[in-house]
């Protein structure tokens, strides 16, 4: 089979598999049913690499690549679990942990969060680092949801369904480093904004960073497995 | 074989750790043949006993004087156990590090005081000027989350220890549970 062909042959986990040129990584690593963990992934939107917890590694490469973002290449050998990966993802479970402040016990998302179940499925019990304990603002200003800054991990979905599912573009992501934050137009107050009030940003976010008041004090599950459906009949 | 000895002790936390440990029930007295209780919020023992097995630690570090008794628990114990978020986390005590410790103690004695508006001066330890968890002053040897960690947790979790057999944590418990 020549280097160019439409199907590429590779290697997971010592595994031989067969992808469609153009498919990434962690594509063909979940339909071989190979697990790989992610946190800014969500099926039905643009990847961007933002969470790094994909990461695997490459033979040949001496970096760890995302595998969300990484589009498969002929003969491709890749590993997806290893006691380096598993330190580098437990490490950028902490970070994420340490920077903002992710209290649980009194979190509206508490038991359906992504970062608090990721944390428990890697094995995570403490946080070495230590806690940055800098305080973030919360925005309440919209009339039905709320966005704690405090709880965010930068994932970007938010960003991506508001522009790519919605249409509107309302959020989008300022400044570096820690002081990133998730913004509402020009950094409006959300409540001012030209938000079309959809609430999918809400239902996508991995964290209690964004909720809807009226969950509070009662479960909150989000329920993001609405995009594949929208994008198959926005495609129909 | 002589029973083990085990601790438990109350640092910044509710209690709540304590209660969840009480919610054994008859599941206490499987324990009491295999432990003795030396040093605990529960029993009348005041001064921390020279070698203890296992001590089970809620609450987070908070004052001077957790720290003094935190210090002296690692000193004096062989297995420490940091129970419940705030000993692994700091958890709702830390809440407060942002804030401050000056800001905190006016709300609390003279913005929300009625009566005697005062800071107090005597017979209360001195803040730290953050709150933390415990792993960051002493060594621990088991982290048990969870907020607090279930009767069934605190169960299987000290059968292990006791028996001295592998312990999952993960399997068992999560911060926020
Ligand atoms: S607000 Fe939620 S969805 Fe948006 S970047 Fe932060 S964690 Fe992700
Ligand atoms: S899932 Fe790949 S970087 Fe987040």
């Amino acid at each position: 089979m020549s280097p160019d062909s439409d199907v590429k042959t590779l290697t997971i986990d010592e595994r031989e598999v067969s992808a469609r040129a153009g498919q990434t990584v962690l594509d063909v690593a979940r339909e071989n049913e190979i697990p790989i963990p992610t946190l800014c992934h969500l099926e039905g939107l643009s990847d961007v690499g933002a969470c790094r917890l994909c990461l695997v590694e490459i033979a040949g490469s001496p970096k760890l690549l995302p595998a969300c973002v990484t589009t498969v290449q002929e003969g491709m050998q890749i590993t997806t679990d290893s006691e380096r990966l598993r330190k580098h993802r437990r490490t950028i479970l902490e970070m994420l942990f340490a920077e903002r402040n992710h209290v649980c016990s009194v979190c509206v998302a508490n038991n359906h969060c992504e970062l608090q179940s990721m944390a428990q499925s890697m094995g995570l019990t403490h946080i070495r680092l230590p806690y940055r304990n800098a305080a973030y603002d919360v925005d309440a200003s919209h009339i039905r949801f709320t966005v704690d800054h405090n709880r965010c991990i930068l994932c970007q979905r938010c960003i991506r369904v508001c522009a790519e599912i919605e249409g509107a573009h309302v959020w989008d992501i300022m400044n570096r480093g820690t002081n990133c934050l998730v913004i509402t137009d020009l950094k409006d107050d959300w409540g001012a904004s030209t938000c079309t009030s959809c609430g999918k940003c809400v239902e996508v976010c991995p964290t209690g960073a964004l909720f809807n008041k009226a969950r509070v004090g009662s479960p909150h599950p989000k329920k993001p497995e609405f995009l594949p459906y929208l994008n198959l009949m926005r495609n129909a | 074989m002589s029973k083990l000895k085990l601790a438990t002790v109350w640092l910044d936390g509710c209690s709540g750790c304590h209660m969840s440990f009480l919610d054994l029930d008859e599941k206490i007295l499987e324990l009491a043949a295999l432990i003795d209780l030396v040093y605990s919020p529960l029993v009348d023992a005041r001064e921390y006993p020279d070698m203890v097995d296992i001590a089970l630690v809620e609450g987070a570090v908070a004052s001077e004087a957790d720290l003094e008794k935190i210090r002296k628990v690692r000193a004096h114990t062989k297995t420490l156990v940091a129970m419940g978020d705030c000993a692994v986390t700091g958890n709702v005590p830390a809440m407060r590090n942002p804030i401050g410790v000056e800001a905190i103690m006016k709300r609390a004695y003279i913005e929300n005081a009625t009566t005697q508006q005062q800071l107090p001066t005597l017979g209360l330890p001195k803040l730290l000027p953050i709150v933390q968890p415990i792993h960051q002053y002493v060594k621990v040897d088991v982290f048990l989350p969870g907020c607090p960690p279930s009767a069934q947790t605190f169960h299987a979790a000290l059968t292990a220890l006791i028996a001295g057999t592998p312990l999952d944590i993960p399997a068992l418990t999560r911060f926020g549970a």
